[in-house]
């Protein structure tokens, strides 16, 4: 099954690439490059701006060159969806620190990873959670004494 | 100070109590981290570094050096017993180590692994003893053009031998650059990239940049992946875990021949251990009696690939010790935790920070007595590890992320910028994209960006002075010649189809 060249991995990766080329470039070429002094904050990032414009263009240029011997790879979506969600899990409890603390926000993460991306039971998930985040307390919060964010209700 | 009285006062600081605790606290965890698949040397040592703040940096460099080099221990044992490495540069030892416990040999296999990385190993770090010194030595003669080409050599090999496509590598390097350059110019004190952002004037911190890439990834990736673990059993008793006297007598080449290689390719930067292992595990294949065995559980199949990735640690410690050039993700974050220390890494760091450069060597030769002594008869317990359910694992790791990078600066903004680099390091892994040039890029970018406005102002702007130098010439030449290698190929398919 031949696939969308527009869809492919490459040709996306390279098109974010390029634009960011584009913005680094426009972005550097508003500071100074070289003046009497030498080189200014502009210089470096206007070279690897280029080259990132450049070399996105080959690696577009080369997949469509390729997409006729290209065949389409089954997509495995069940593990993007349980990537994705470890992801949004982990994204949500970052949010939630400032609001709850860290500890009650990394337990109710692990519950949810443990009861919905490994889809184990809920006792289960429960005790996991749990008892993660006790373990974090008495090792992060007791023993090391490291700084952790703390959330309104003052842990 | 000269290598035997420097090994002496490394020694002295070494055997020290409390040095030779975080040494073994080091081994320990690195062995751990080496046998579980999914978490990496490179990730854990990211992950603990802010816990080392309070240490010593000779305690510190000892511990952190530990991890690096006992994980390479440890991952032998996730491919023997389970067919997945712990570790990508336990891949190779999956054909011969993992077909040696199928047929009952799992002990053998364990024991020839750490016999074979405690020679590797011991030979790799005589060697670093012997050749940084002049090595460093030469490096005192470097200016900022010679530094400017050094680096760009470095980052040339890192991106040829980092992963399948140039492009992909060159990329992935320009985009390490880009993050290192987010901030406030040394220069001019102008800023760039920062969106606005006050957050962002101070830069980005490379701990949450190389634990978001590694440790976030690997974790997503292990869970897209689901991986299942299936054990094969470990005989008790030590003298289950010794190999036979056949076995050791086949191995005999094995064990030169993994600790020459491994040293040699562990200097080289971007090459890593991985590629040590493969060539290893090639010469002995190519250079056997019975070359058709390979793949059936030959223990020469386990010691060459073995012995060559723990030879790799001495090696690549020479270029981040001597001249301050990281050559791969693990030493990428041990340079930085050096300058978090206050410690540079190069040709001056030898005579400056004594204390830090030979004790670290010294603690190698203690370490890898204790990874022996470790190995051998706690591999059954080792094991045990790898029936920790993932669904308990995964979450921890993630957890240990944020302790990770909020420690650092004590800021929320950290922990989701974690996030967006954990999910940039699983889009790059799904593309094929390396991370290597990215890390080094974002490393080595301001030292590198700096060593090329120092030596455009030494020149009033003629680029000519990164030429007209014979050294940083010489080393210019080779950095084109590796990126153009690759095309050699279609130019002589182009030849041949113009002739």
């Amino acid at each position: 099954m031949q696939k969308n060249i527009l869809k492919d991995g490459d040709v996306i990766a390279g098109a974010a690439a390029g634009a960011l080329g584009v913005y680094i470039t426009m972005t550097a070429s508003k500071w100074t490059i070289m003046n009497e002094d030498g080189p200014g904050p502009g210089f470096f990032p206007m070279g690897y701006g280029i080259g990132l414009i450049l070399l996105s263009a080959i690696l577009i240029l080369s997949r469509f060159k390729a997409q006729r011997t290209a065949d389409e790879e089954p997509i495995d979506w069940a593990g993007f969806a349980r990537a994705g969600g470890t992801w949004v899990a982990f994204v949500v409890a970052a949010a939630l620190m400032s609001i709850i603390g860290f500890y009650v926000s990394f337990g109710l993460m692990t519950f949810t990873l443990v009861l919905l991306v490994f889809g184990r039971p809920l006792k289960s998930a429960f005790t996991t959670g749990l008892l993660s985040a006790v373990g974090f307390y008495l090792v992060f919060g007791l023993i090391l004494d490291v700084p952790l964010p703390i959330g309104m209700m003052g842990f | 100070m000269d290598i035997l009285n420097g090994l002496a006062h490394g020694f002295s600081i070494a055997l020290l109590p409390h040095n030779l605790m975080w040494s073994l606290v080091g081994c320990f965890l690195g062995t751990i981290v080496g046998i579980l698949p999914g978490l990496g040397p490179a990730a854990t040592i990211a992950m603990l570094l802010p816990m080392t703040y309070n240490m010593s940096p000779a305690s510190g460099i000892i511990m952190l050096a530990g991890i690096y080099y006992g994980a390479k221990y440890g991952g032998s044992t996730t491919s023997i017993l389970l067919n997945m490495p712990g570790e990508s540069s336990s891949v190779v030892t999956c054909l011969d180590g993992y077909q040696m416990a199928r047929r009952g040999r799992a002990g053998a296999a364990l024991g020839i692994a750490a016999i074979a990385s405690f020679i590797a190993g011991s030979v790799g770090i005589v060697l670093l003893s012997l050749v940084a010194p002049p090595i460093a030595a030469f490096a005192l003669t470097f200016s900022s053009p010679e530094y400017f080409a050094l680096m760009a050599l470095g980052l040339a090999l890192v991106v040829l031998l980092g992963g399948d496509s140039l492009v992909k590598g060159l990329i992935a390097l320009f985009v390490g650059l880009w993050l290192t350059s987010i901030g406030t110019d040394l220069f001019t004190s102008q800023s760039r990239f920062t969106f606005g952002q006050s957050s962002l004037l101070s830069g980005l911190d490379f701990m949450v940049v190389a634990i978001g890439v590694f440790a976030i990834t690997e974790v997503m990736n292990s869970i897209k992946e689901k991986e299942e673990t299936q054990v094969l059993p470990v005989p008790k008793g030590l003298r289950n875990l010794l190999p036979n006297r056949e076995e050791l007598k086949a191995c005999r080449f094995a064990f030169a021949n993994g600790s020459i290689v491994g040293f040699i390719i562990g200097i080289l930067p971007g090459a890593g251990s991985s590629i040590a292992s493969f060539i290893s595990y090639g010469i002995e294949r190519a250079f056997s009696k019975h070359p058709e065995k390979f793949g059936t559980g030959v223990p020469e199949g386990v010691a060459a690939p073995e012995g060559a990735n723990n030879a790799d640690t001495g090696g690549a410690l020479v270029p981040l010790l001597t001249l301050g050039i990281p050559g791969g993700g693990t030493t990428a974050i041990l340079l930085s935790a050096l300058v978090l220390w206050g410690v540079k890494p190069g040709p001056l760091m030898m005579t400056e920070s004594p204390d830090v450069f030979w004790g670290l060597v010294a603690s190698l030769y203690i370490g890898n007595v204790m990874l022996l002594v470790l190995n051998l008869p706690m591999v059954p317990l080792f094991a045990q590890i790898l029936r920790i359910p993932v669904y308990i694992l995964h979450p921890l790791i993630l957890g240990v992320t944020v302790v990770g990078a909020y420690s650092v600066s004590g800021r929320l903004f950290d922990v989701m910028l974690l996030a967006g680099f954990g999910v940039l390091g699983f889009a790059m892994s799904r593309l094929k994209f390396p991370v290597a040039p990215l890390v080094l890029g974002f490393v080595l970018g301001d030292a590198m960006e700096r060593a090329l406005r120092q030596s455009l102002m030494m020149s009033q702007g003629d680029l000519s002075i990164l030429v007209s130098r014979p050294i940083s010439a010489t080393m210019l030449i080779c950095a084109i010649v590796i990126l153009f290698l690759p095309l050699l190929p279609r130019f002589r398919a182009l030849k041949q189809a113009a002739g």
